[in-house]
């Protein structure tokens, strides 16, 4: 017999969404990708605040949910202008190939 | 459902209260518009009207401060925004910086594609998501802030769009700012899950209240742990520090002055919010991590600058350093965390961050200014015998220098003292002694730049420096400011004292 789906599941596989964000940024050089890891572990958040909402019976989890989308529907505006600027100068560049400034 | 939105009552706005942040909105928006639709201003005219909104913005918080201290600390917009004299004092602090960096601007734009409304515009937006930080009472509405400030801050960063350097620190400071934004916006929705809440007022109640209504300790804590990442990568903390070195050189000085005053003002104005003043619950728990965030920044931004050859490079270490100290007295506020009295820590903390910020945009005034001529060259040879070829410059820049060393009779030593004593007090002597003996390594490096400017000969060919109007009377305006801190510290040390007294 299946387990009814508890919000706790729900928990866990964004905790999994969000390590999986964290190691692809840390692991991948293509900006694009890395860029689509931040907005994976974003998500993430938003699972775990639907998920909560859901436990708790509360509204307020599920409104914030709308602020993040909007907060994340900026930084796409902004980082793909950043990244489609960069990738002008350099086409192909990926994050190794961004070392100008060291020291 | 139409029913619901006629009996819908809108909550206690406050339009009053809020005026510092809607007479940015306003300048900001009305540039914006009035810039696009108008034929190129005048030199120095965009400057002019961000230094008059910055100013009003200012004076109006000067006005909200009297309403705080003559009746109530409060909160506007149904709770969501704290009416307290901590975020009046730093958003008088942001709008000083405002009003600093936008003359400091004006002339090294002038000539290239960015000279339009556009970078004012942004400034004013990053300068509302820094007041927003500051004064939210809503751990989302602390988010939106954070963002705010941190799109504008990653378009800043890449605004000179002729120098490979800066699409780079722009594109550095938005993957990792992305990520540290992630991390903080976890931590939230954990401690919501912990709490039911995430108001800071109703979740204080909920920790603190007798009744154990649903208490997920795991849970919250993973969740602070979360959030230190976040703060720690906003503040410029080691071991989150990697980016600030390469973002800080890569950006247009300006916009460097601008993130290191209101960016490192408002990240830790974030920092009192959500630890001191939202989870004083947890304070044993994530106070030794503050310790040991304090002790590594401390040491990394000291040792590392001294190996650094770009003045830029090393003000940018040298600010981490000081996020070091500011840390400390972080670490002070967190031993009385949410008790009756609070303790010198939070005056100590905003006291740095007002001084700290009007010093750093000094000191990226002068860099500015010797770049400017010098071909984009922010190397320790640009500064070569700056003595002799622009007295007045070598000795504004050795003021700001001497202060961030923390010497007597300038406003450093005030900061520096504040937060050392704060430290003290709270019976936190190590970490005090430690902060004393990296002051002594951190003013190594300013001396290293001292002993270029006085004691080295320029070189032959070393290029005429040229000080602009605006840019001197920044530099000019920065130093009499440090000068005078310096000698008549009373006036300020009241008012950051009542920071604590109206807290809400």
């Amino acid at each position: 017999m299946i387990a009814a789906i508890e919000p706790t599941w729900y928990l866990l596989l964004a905790s999994v969404l969000f390590a999986m964000g964290a190691v692809g940024l840390l692991v991948r050089r293509n900006p694009l990708i890395m860029f689509m890891c931040i907005e994976l572990m974003l998500n993430a958040a938003n699972l775990t605040f639907v998920a909560m909402a859901t436990q708790l019976g509360d509204i307020n989890g599920q409104t914030a949910v709308f602020f993040v989308l909007v907060v994340a529907a900026a930084e796409v505006v902004v980082g793909l202008g950043i990244i489609v600027s960069i990738l002008r100068r350099s086409p192909g560049a990926t994050a190794d190939d961004l070392a100008e400034l060291k020291g | 459902m139409l029913a619901q939105v006629d009996t819908f009552v809108g909550p206690e706005v406050g339009w009053f209260a809020l005026s510092p942040m809607l007479t940015l909105l306003g300048g900001a928006l009305s540039l914006m518009l009035i810039g696009a639709l108008t034929p190129q201003w005048p030199k120095g005219m965009y400057a002019t009207y961000s230094a008059v909104v910055a100013a009003a913005a200012g004076g109006l918080a000067m006005f909200q401060w009297d309403d705080i201290t003559d009746s109530e600390p409060t909160t506007l917009v149904g709770g969501a925004i704290a009416f307290d004299t901590l975020s009046m004092f730093l958003t008088i602090t942001i709008c000083a910086a405002l009003l600093l960096v936008s003359l400091l601007t004006s002339d090294f734009i002038s000539g290239t594609p960015n000279d339009g409304p556009e970078i004012y515009s942004l400034y004013m937006a990053a300068a509302i998501g820094a007041i927003v930080m500051a004064s939210a009472n809503d751990l989302i509405v602390l988010f939106l802030g954070l963002e705010t400030l941190s799109l504008a801050l990653y378009v800043l960063a890449a605004s000179n769009r002729r120098s490979g350097e800066s699409a780079e620190a722009g594109i550095k400071y938005f993957v990792l700012g992305g990520f540290a934004s992630a991390f903080f916006l976890y931590g939230i929705a954990l401690i919501y899950g912990a709490t039911g809440t995430t108001n800071i007022s109703e979740m204080v109640a909920v920790l603190h209240s007798s009744v154990d209504v649903f208490h997920a300790d795991s849970l919250a804590l993973a969740g602070i742990a979360l959030l230190l990442v976040g703060l720690g990568f906003k503040v410029a903390a080691a071991p989150f520090h990697v980016w600030a070195p390469d973002v800080y050189q890569g950006s247009p000085t300006p916009v460097t002055a601008f993130m290191a005053s209101v960016g490192k003002a408002a990240a830790f104005a974030a920092m009192l919010r959500v630890l001191v003043i939202a989870l004083p619950f947890y304070r044993d728990d994530w106070r030794p991590i503050i310790w040991v965030l304090a002790l590594l920044s401390l040491l990394v931004g000291s040792f590392l600058a001294i190996v650094q050859n770009n003045v830029k490079r090393m003000l940018a270490y040298s600010s981490i350093s000081h996020a070091g100290f500011i840390l400390v007295g972080v670490e002070a506020a967190a031993h009385r965390a949410g008790e009756a009295n609070p303790g010198s820590g939070l005056p100590a903390v905003v006291m740095y961050l007002l001084l700290y910020s009007v010093l750093v945009i000094g000191s990226f005034a002068v860099v500015a200014i010797v770049q400017r001529d010098s071909g984009g060259d922010a190397s320790l040879d640009a500064f070569k015998g700056l003595a002799t070829r622009r007295p007045m410059l070598a000795i504004g820049m050795t003021v700001f220098l001497l202060a961030q060393a923390g010497v007597p009779f300038t406003s450093g030593f005030i900061a520096k003292f504040g937060v050392i004593q704060a430290a003290a007090d709270e019976h936190s002597y190590a970490i005090a002694i430690i902060a004393m003996v990296v002051a002594v390594v951190a003013a190594f490096v300013y001396l290293k730049i001292m002993v270029s400017m006085w004691f080295a000969d320029p070189a032959d060919d070393a290029p005429r420096i040229v000080v602009p109007f605006f840019a001197g009377l920044t530099v000019f305006a920065a130093a009499i400011f440090t000068l005078l801190v310096g000698v008549f510290p009373g006036w300020l040390i009241d008012a950051a004292d009542t920071v604590t007294a109206y807290a809400r």
